[in-house]
């Protein structure tokens, strides 16, 4: 039951921003435009959503990316459920503060660099 | 520019195949393929070796996790050593030396290959006391394997090490910028005695959360490239679909084969690095 769960989730992730990076890319090289001036390519959270809506292909590759990048962190979040309905508690506890870290890591903004 | 991007995709997917067989990532023909044969900056390559580690992780993860393959309270329980350690590593970065801790682990790899070679041939880990420690945390599992046509069932072993291990692969991962897999397969493989196969799966399992958490802070500050790390995503993703399936009718003998001339190669490359000479 726990690795359908986790398993899955990781296919709709994977499966939803590779469609995602590849309709980007498609559209780029049909196009020959990226939407974008010269080299450059959305790089804040607003940039790439206001993109998106307005279907330019850099900011379509760029959210395909940001929901791959954001899959391995979901998963963490759903086997904390997947425990707690297993009433694994000890694991519960470990993979919570797995995703607090993660969480911190992040808004520190330096790890594993 | 659609040549490049299909080079690019056909280079990854080759990536993905071998990261998802070893539990490395893919990285380490992600990197070196683009600086070299496609002229790409650096800065970009190392953001698309990241991109390359999600997705050989998230991709052969929905094979390798369905079936039983990855152990997911292994991997939970050394994601929480990897996760502090890379938290540490963050916070010391200013006070260690760099060239140092390279050294120290070159010789670590080159030690961990030694250990490999002479266990070349060991199909199955070989059955150790029960650690109370792996009892209690549920550090055991068992799967099918396909080339054996047997279940393995497996229980880890020197839990201590093996946490340790990973919390200092999680501190190099921050200091030097690499996703460590090599460490983590040794982690598992050599000292939790776990199968070969089991250890590759769940390294390849616990990166991408090391990964992600690197790659979110790299995206906003604008260092990857989409028509260059958006390639990179797909091709893994094939690459990797198409490794977990030979993984799992190779024997583990052969991945073994596989695995050490990488290690050394990794090991010489961080000694290099670690003299100075790159």
């Amino acid at each position: 039951m726990m690795e359908v769960v986790i398993s899955k989730s990781l296919r709709y992730g994977v499966t939803i921003s590779a469609i995602t990076i590849l309709l980007g890319l498609i559209l780029f090289i049909i196009t020959g435009k990226s939407g974008y001036p010269g080299h450059t390519f959305p790089t804040t959270l607003s940039a790439i959503l206001t993109g998106l809506v307005s279907l330019k292909p850099y900011a379509i590759i760029m959210t395909g990316l940001l929901l791959l990048i954001l899959t391995p962190v979901f998963r963490v979040g759903i086997s904390i459920i997947v425990f707690l309905l297993e009433k694994d508690y000890l694991y519960v506890i470990i993979t919570s503060l797995v995703f607090a870290i993660l969480i911190t890591s992040l808004l520190l903004g330096k790890v594993t660099h | 520019m659609v040549w490049t991007a299909i080079s690019i995709l056909i280079i990854s997917v080759f990536a993905g195949i071998f990261g998802s067989l070893l539990g490395l990532g893919g990285g380490m023909i992600v990197i070196p393929a683009l600086t070299l044969l496609m002229g790409v900056d650096i800065k970009y390559a190392i953001t698309a070796g990241l991109i390359s580690v999600i997705s050989t992780s998230s991709g052969s993860a929905v094979v390798y996790v369905r079936d039983k393959i990855t152990n997911i309270r292994v991997g939970m329980f050394l994601e929480l050593a990897t996760t502090i350690g890379a938290l540490t590593g963050a916070l010391v970065a200013g006070f260690l030396q760099p060239k140092t801790l390279y050294i120290l682990f070159a010789l670590q790899l080159f030690y961990s290959a030694y250990s490999m070679i002479k266990k070349r041939n060991q199909e199955l880990p070989e059955i150790r006391s029960i650690h109370p420690m792996a009892e209690k945390l549920k550090l055991k599992g068992e799967y099918y394997d396909k080339a054996l046509n047997q279940t393995v069932t497996y229980q880890a072993s020197s839990v201590y090490s093996g946490f340790g291990l990973m919390y200092l692969a999680g501190v190099i991962s921050a200091l030097l910028g690499i996703g460590s897999g090599s460490f983590k397969v040794i982690a598992m493989d050599h000292f939790m005695n776990l199968p070969m196969k089991v250890s590759t799966a769940t390294s390849n399992f616990m990166m991408g959360v090391t990964a992600a958490a690197s790659a979110g802070i790299y995206l906003f500050r604008g260092q990857i490239d989409p028509k260059i790390a958006g390639p990179v995503a797909i091709g893994v993703v094939i690459g990797a679909t198409i490794g977990t399936r030979i993984m799992q009718r190779m024997r583990s003998v052969t991945l073994r084969k596989i695995f050490i001339p990488v290690l050394l190669y990794v090991a010489v490359e961080m000694l290099l690095q670690g003299l100075g000479v790159k």
